[in-house]
């Protein structure tokens, strides 16, 4: 059972913290069980040796117990579902690398973004230069950061061996920080149901160690490119894709893909919102900010539902400064 | 030209919409659904029923053949969604590596769609509708609902609703997104066919009936009450009832909003849950949730309610801890409003957030402990009768609570990372939604049926059908919790992993266990009936109830009660018959009841043809059928023939023939 055998010290806790919560209940539900068999056997109809009382149907001692022992399980899994849901946030940093292992200062971790499309995962390494498809390889004792969007569905993120699952949305980022601790292969998934190809919506994950990661990069780096008409041609239904590898990736792919722009022509997602952020300003008190745009394509004016729209407003890259007042 | 008028007349409907035209599974299906009705309608014509039928139960305004033909369209509708599950097992019992199973994913699809629909729209609500529909009124001394006529509409909604997804099975196809049917998978982008506008037609129907019902309960529960029936002297069942019902007027119209508004991003290309545009799919998932996880409440309280009745009145004793049951459900009703968004922690919401509904989730479980506790204080010093009903509810007590727990792990936001999703989740839903929900509408259905017909169900078959669904919940839904813990997620319709194969075998030998105890339902109902006269209940009272329901007639007459009661004591019958209460035999008066009307068949039938209409853009005939629609009930307005009064010769006469009937039986 591989949620409850991961290779993750992620999801090693979230296991911890399954069997723990389900052990502290079981304080409660296996006395529970245990009484109605008990009661529905001593106090049946054919029993003789038993006290039947009609009227019995208030006591303050039993209400008191019945009342405070499930909160008293309730406040202690409560206390447990704060700090882990704190602390196992998928979008925290990881702090330790396995138990007693803190991460070493000054590590970085390995940047990974994980695109769910109509059916496959594509992995861009943008400090790499590289991608893959339905194929995710992961140093072990390695931090790794995953951004994570979808091109058109609502796709998780799923990888038991590694961590938790986080949804995979179209023109949302969600992030994941996580670490393998055991070399060896295992599979990931999408959780949530796209369609047609979803069944075989499946990625080898592979743990390996640095010197094989670095083997399997120059690998990869014999593949081809993934350019924007690479990438469009990819985007493009398809369902038990084979693994795939790129030796280089467009540059700022994800970005576009998660703003819906990585057809050229198409404006970005950014600046439409911006463009009509800027609509609704009073005149006057909106400026052109500086900014570059996040792809190139998206500087013309060609949003149709917006004609002149660009020029009438300026790009905005994300996190770049809002319109100065006037 | 000619292609233009026939789109103009049929909308997008053509021979290439009959898909049992070229698949053999739905052929098969078609003609055996097609001699069952022709079978039907044959022996109704033969027996010249149809006018028996239609001024007896089509018509009625009554409350209890209401509520006996919801039950009806919930039997019948359990039918197909079993079948469904079956071709589910089956197919993932075989689909491994080489071999794809027998059913592609464009019928599979449809499959886990249709039955998810269909077992909570119709079947769970219907079923639970019903049996509050028929018992409530009964429970609290009241002749009727507050809205006989509302309540005769809404039952005909909801067949119109199930009868549209039932025609989807042969005209056109169903939707292939899931019984939620999220955005932005359901929008006109990428579903573009009819089957999602099947689902949001039927629903939006059938939920408009679900809403006037519950505003009918609601109205009953608070103004029809026996006098002396203080709010804290209502039976257990009826409490819950309330509840159920107060949530379900609360949160309905989240979901036909949220349909309303997929609907326009479908036929008005508006951007509300797009991924274009400023459109927000997360907040489909957000209204359909607000609506979908109070609905499992409004579906267990009822339940909850039959498990007190049932096990009071088989222990012989009273209810423990009344009161603290009460402000249990009362706190369940609220706090089911704050937990919507455990169904996707895994949206990234944040941890404070997140923490916020995984502990609102986990505080619901301590009044539902209390409950738990209470009914086992209840069997403590009784004296139980192991009949039927009764031992659904040990059955419950030990299925439910291992659901409850594996809930509460759900609700722990960074083991629902790991679980979200997959197929431990749908193991922990159908444990309660079966173990909660389907064992109580069993134990209901048991335990009332003498109450409606007048004769007990057979008692042979009744066990068959407690065994096959007892065991065959076991053997089919505890591998699926082990395959869910490794790792397998849900809705998939084919696996390469062979090791997972056993587990879906064995699941599937019991979805076959869980069709014995179907049709062992089924036998017990036929075999009582053939039965009945060895099974009869003279008395009114054959369980040795406690509640009013058992005080009148089984069947009871059409105007329940003769004098209305007056109450004095929780568990008003008990305390009647232990203070020696005289049934009245004489002073009869007339009775004022309510008229029966064809305006809610045709008002429903109305709705099913522009549901129709829409579904496959034929614009004329909407436009026909909803003019018709407003016409019909405007002009119902206009009807003041709506009541009439029962003689008090007849109400003599039919009180006489109990007097004579109870007189034979003492």
């Amino acid at each position: 059972m591989v949620v409850m055998n991961p290779t993750g010290d992620i999801a090693v806790q979230q296991r911890n913290l399954i069997l723990f919560s389900t052990g502290v209940m079981l304080l409660i539900i296996v006395p529970v069980m245990a009484l109605t068999i008990w009661f529905a056997w001593k106090y049946r109809r054919s029993n003789p040796n038993k006290t039947y009382d009609p009227n019995f149907d208030h006591s303050t001692t039993l209400e008191l117990i019945i009342w405070t022992c499930p909160l008293l399980i309730i406040i202690a899994l409560s206390a447990v579902t704060w700090t882990s849901t704190h602390l196992l946030d998928p979008f925290r940093p990881l702090e330790r690398i396995a138990p007693g292992k803190p991460v070493p200062v000054g590590t970085k971790p390995l940047e990974v973004q994980a695109v769910g499309m109509d059916w496959k995962w594509l992995f861009i390494y943008p400090e790499l230069g590289i991608a893959t498809v339905n194929e995710l390889a992961l140093p072990v004792d390695q931090p790794v950061h995953f951004s994570i969007t979808s091109t058109d569905q609502f796709n998780t993120f799923y990888a038991p061996t590694l961590a938790g699952m986080i949804y995979a949305m179209p023109t949302m980022k969600s992030e994941l920080h996580a670490v393998l601790n055991k070399a060896g292969d295992s599979w990931g998934y999408s959780g949530n149901y796209t369609g047609r190809g979803y069944s075989d919506m499946r990625f080898k994950l592979r743990g390996v160690d640095k010197a094989e990661f670095d083997a399997w990069v120059a690998g990869v780096k014999a593949g081809g490119n993934l350019d924007t008409a690479a990438y469009l041609e990819l985007a493009k239904p398809s369902e038990k894709v084979p693994v795939m590898r790129f030796s280089t990736v467009a540059p700022g792919l994800f970005d576009r893909i998660v703003n819906q722009c990585a057809e050229p022509g198409k404006p970005c997602m950014v600046d439409v919102m911006r463009g009509d952020m800027m609509r609704g300003a009073k005149p006057g008190h909106a400026r052109p900010a500086e900014g570059q745009p996040p792809g190139q394509p998206q500087a013309q004016p060609t949003d149709k539902h917006h004609p002149g729209m660009s020029a009438l407003t300026p790009i905005r890259t994300p996190g770049a400064p809002r319109a100065a007042q006037a | 030209m000619t292609d233009t008028l026939t789109k103009t007349v049929f909308g997008r409907l053509s021979l290439e919409s009959l898909p049992f035209l070229h698949e053999p599974i739905l052929l098969g299906t078609f003609i055996v659904v097609a001699l069952l009705g022709l079978g039907l309608v044959g022996v109704v014509t033969k027996y010249k029923l149809w006018g028996y039928l239609w001024k007896e139960w089509f018509t009625s305004v009554d409350h209890k053949k209401i509520g006996i033909m919801y039950i009806i369209l919930g039997i019948v509708m359990l039918l197909r969604g079993f079948s469904d599950a079956l071709m589910m097992r089956a197919q993932q019992a075989i689909a491994f590596g080489d071999n794809p199973g027998y059913l592609p994913p464009h019928h599979y699809d449809q499959i886990f769609t249709a039955h998810g629909t269909i077992m909570i729209f119709f079947v769970a609500i219907p079923l639970v509708v019903g049996i509050v529909n028929f018992v409530m009124p009964l429970q609290i001394g009241a002749r009727d609902v507050a809205f006989p006529f509302l309540n005769n509409l809404s039952f005909w909604l909801t067949v119109a609703g199930a009868l549209l997804v039932m025609l989807s099975l042969f005209v056109g196809e169903f939707a292939r997104t899931g019984w939620l049917s999220y955005a932005p998978l359901a929008g006109l982008q990428y579903s573009p066919d009819t089957g999602v506008d099947y689902y949001l037609w039927s629903l939006q129907i059938a939920g408009v009936g679900t809403t006037l019902s519950a505003i009918n309960m609601v109205a009953t529960v608070i103004k029809m009450r026996a006098p002396g029936m203080t709010m804290m002297k209502m039976p257990v069942f009826t409490w819950t009832a309330l509840c159920s019902n107060v949530l379900a007027i609360a949160i309905f119209p989240a979901l036909t909003a949220a349909f309303f508004l997929l609907l326009l991003d479908r036929y008005a290309g508006t951007h509300f849950f797009t991924n274009e545009l400023g459109g927000a799919p997360m907040m489909y998932w957000n209204m359909v949730w607000i609506w979908g996880h109070p609905e499992v409440y409004v579906l267990v309280l009822p339940a909850f309610g039959i498990y007190s009745e049932i096990t009071s009145t088989f222990t012989g004793k009273r209810l423990f801890g009344y009161s603290s049951m009460v402000y249990a459900t009362v706190v369940i009703t609220i706090l089911s409003y704050l937990v919507w968004l455990h169904h996707f922690f895994t949206m990234g919401a944040g941890p404070t957030v997140n923490s916020f509904f995984g502990i609102a989730t986990m505080v619901i479980s301590i009044p539902t402990g209390a409950k738990i506790f209470n009914w086992l204080f209840t069997m403590y010093r009784g004296n139980i009768r192991f009949e039927l009903p009764m031992m659904w509810v040990v059955a419950f007590m030990l299925t439910f609570t291992v659901g409850g727990m594996t809930g509460v792990l759900l609700a722990i936001p960074p083991a629902d990372f790991v679980l979200h999703n997959s197929l431990f989740l749908v193991a922990h839903f159908h444990n309660v939604i079966i173990g909660g929900v389907v064992f109580a509408l069993f134990a209901g259905m048991v335990y009332w049926f003498p109450k409606a017909f007048g004769f007990k169900l057979d008692d042979f078959w009744g066990k068959v059908a407690f065994w096959g669904w007892v065991i065959g919940y076991w053997v089919a839904w505890t591998p699926i919790y082990v395959v869910g813990l490794m790792g397998t997620t849900r809705r998939v319709n084919h696996f390469d992993d062979p090791s997972f194969q056993p587990y879906f075998v064995i699941a599937a030998i019991g979805a076959v266990i869980i069709l014995v105890g179907i049709l062992g339902f089924v036998m017990s109902i036929l075999v009582g009936f053939l039965k009945r006269d060895q099974l009869k209940d003279t008395t009114g009272d054959p369980w040795e109830g406690r509640t009013l329901e058992w005080s009148t007639s089984s069947p009871p007459p059409a105007y329940n009660f003769a004098f209305t009661p007056v109450i004095h004591d929780l568990d008003a019958w008990y305390d009647m018959k232990s203070r020696g209460y005289a049934r009245p035999t004489s002073g009869f008066r007339p009775i004022h009841m309510p008229k029966n009307t064809g305006a809610g068949v045709i008002l429903s039938g109305l709705a099913l043809v522009f549901g129709f209409a829409m579904i496959w853009y034929i614009w004329w005939l909407a436009a026909l059928s909803f003019a018709g629609l407003f016409a019909v009930a405007v002009g119902h307005t206009f009807n003041f023939k709506r009541d009439y009064y029962i003689p008090a010769e007849e109400v003599a006469a039919t009180e006489d023939k109990r007097t004579t009937l109870l007189a034979q039986g003492a």
